[in-house]
């Protein structure tokens, strides 16, 4: 069986990344821009194992840094979606375009 | 084996004793007495001073016993000057505490401001010791996200849970954009350790690409343009004491990090950086200006100024060299007192009255001469009027930009201070100068955010005429 090159998987990677960022930029629902940026996230964990496995298989490096990545991800989202809930409880709306309040 | 141990303990000593601030206090909290109807028994007076008490000896103790040397496979650095860095931002800490009394008082969550701002300290502190990205990354991510849920502090206000919403998808956003340059960077070198970076640069096109996005990420921290959009709307929503907070001592501990990642890990791509930079402190300083000249909030327009302060900052670092570095910590002191000292006045104010807007403060040197002036001093200071130290801060950080030969970017910069006299001036002008039938009432300041504000005055300005401070900091870099 021939292995998979190392490109495609950038590839995947790389296009997880930019669609995050896409969804991050677009979507006006707050609960989606969190789910964009998990995407985010999540392609920086294929980064960081292909690139263990592939090039550096010798230390463990990029593995780590996965698990950490994340652990942090969950924390993050936690304390986000607590914000969020509490934004709701005022706004009655988890719409950005509502929470428009702060402009001059 | 006991030599270890006292190494281990010593070199680790900032983030162990901040640790035990917050254990102590934790188990206050649990055996603390309450009412019924769950508020304390005594307005949270005696939380309050213990907490001030234990910051107070925290700083105090940051002066001794500072040794040198490395921990965890040499991912944990202890010098001299982080040390010496991570006491300004125990002093900053203790400074925003003190501020933060009139606002506390009568706060039913005392004991979590603090578990969540000393949270954030220790983050900040494991980030400036870092050598490691990893260990980087877990400081920056503990100094961001409890932030998030402080600016979220005032459950009840609506603009606070706005705040803190930005807050959170912005910092989530930069810390993304932050790890895929990381995990690029991983797969360019294989190694991630700041000892070991400079010898695996190669200045190759997808290296160039990750320290853009490194630096990217840096600037949506430090709020510079065009990283910032988040910044006066947090800065207007969150409680003040939290505001300033932000505005100073999470700034400032990232701009030490940035200085020390830059200057000897990247040194190698000099050039490059040098040029981003160059362009994010013209773009930072103008739009700073301009936006603060429009505003009418205070706490809003020192957001803004707070922006265009990194645009001078960014010059000094422009620098890329030792003077640099020492201009960048030096002015991080002096904003530090400047900047709580504006924002301690209004903090007592906006807790008291309520009032945030430049009208509001029309006729105030009538009714309370002493904030005024300290209000005063530290607007001059910040516009960088001598005698004050924000004289000798800009002086320096403009001097530091000059070494590296690029003058037009001193001439703006130089024409940007005179733009931030204006709003400055303004707010000294509406306190100093203009009448106004309803003044705020007579404020009677509690002994805390009173020696709070003391300490800033004093500091704003012996910080610029003890010469010594500077050369100090000098030296420390020199020890390196």
């Amino acid at each position: 069986m021939t292995e998979i090159p190392i490109s495609h998987m950038l590839f995947v990677s790389t296009a997880l990344f930019f669609i995050g960022m896409y969804g991050f930029f677009t979507r006006r629902n707050m609960i989606t821009m969190l789910m964009a940026i998990e995407l985010m996230l999540n392609s920086v964990n294929i980064n960081f194992v292909i690139f263990n496995k592939y090039l550096y298989p010798e230390k463990m490096d990029g593995i780590f840094f996965t698990i950490f990545v994340i652990t942090i991800a969950a924390a993050e989202a936690a304390v986000a979606i607590a914000i969020i809930i509490n934004l709701y409880r005022s706004h009655q709306s988890i719409d950005v375009e509502e929470a428009d309040n702060l402009k001059n | 084996m006991t030599d270890q141990l006292i190494d281990f303990f010593l070199l680790m000593k900032s983030e162990l004793l901040l640790l035990a601030v917050i254990f102590i206090m934790l188990f206050m909290n649990i055996t603390a007495k309450e009412n019924a109807d769950g508020t304390p028994v005594d307005n949270n007076h005696s939380i309050l001073v213990t907490a001030n008490i234990l910051l107070l000896l925290n700083f105090l103790a940051g002066f001794f016993m500072n040794t040198s040397g490395n921990l965890f496979g040499d991912s944990f650095t202890s010098t001299e000057l982080t040390a010496f860095q991570k006491n300004i931002l125990n002093l900053g800490t203790l400074l925003v505490s003190l501020q933060s009394y009139t606002w506390l008082k009568t706060h039913k969550h005392v004991m979590e401001f603090y578990m969540l701002l000393l949270a954030t300290l220790l983050g900040m502190f494991l980030m400036i010791s870092s050598q490691h990205m990893l260990l980087f990354y877990l400081g920056l991510e503990l100094s961001t996200i409890p932030l998030a849920a402080l600016v979220n502090f005032d459950l009840e206000k609506k603009k606070s849970a706005e705040a803190a919403m930005k807050m959170i998808m912005m910092s989530a956003f930069s810390s993304a954009l932050l790890l895929f340059g990381i995990s690029l960077f991983y797969g360019t070198m294989g190694t991630l350790h700041f000892q070991e970076i400079p010898a695996a640069l190669n200045g190759s096109d997808l290296q160039l690409y990750c320290l853009i996005l490194l630096i990217a990420a840096f600037g949506f921290k430090i709020s510079a343009v065009p990283f910032h959009f988040w910044t006066a709307d947090v800065y207007e929503g969150a409680p003040v004491p939290v505001t300033s907070y932000l505005s100073v001592i999470s700034k400032g501990s990232i701009l030490f990090v940035m200085t020390t990642v830059l200057y000897n890990v990247f040194a190698g791509m000099g050039v490059e950086w040098y040029l981003i930079i160059c362009v994010l402190a013209v773009a930072t300083m103008i739009t700073g200006n301009i936006f603060a000249v429009r505003q009418q909030n205070l706490k809003r327009l020192l957001a803004f100024s707070s922006i265009a302060q990194v645009g001078f900052i960014l010059v000094g670092m422009s620098g890329q060299n030792t003077e640099g570095a020492v201009s960048v910590t030096y002015f991080i002191i002096i904003y530090i007192f400047s900047n709580l000292a504006a924002l301690g006045v209004i903090s007592v104010v906006s807790a008291l009255t309520g009032k945030e807007k430049i009208s509001d403060y029309k006729g105030f040197y009538k009714t309370n001469p002493m904030l005024s002036w300290i209000l005063a001093i530290a607007l001059f200071s910040l516009a960088g009027i001598p005698p004050t130290s924000g004289f000798f801060g800009k002086f320096f950080l403009l001097l530091a930009g000059a070494g590296n030969g690029n003058y037009t970017l001193v001439i703006i910069a130089a024409l940007n201070m005179i733009v931030s006299l204006y709003y400055y001036l303004k707010i000294v002008k509406a306190v100093f100068m203009d009448a106004n039938e309803e003044p705020i009432p007579t404020i009677n300041l509690a002994f805390f955010p009173k020696a709070g504000l003391l300490i800033c005055l004093i500091g704003i300005i012996v910080t610029g005429l003890a010469s010594g401070s500077y050369n100090y900091i000098q030296e420390l870099f020199a020890s390196l």
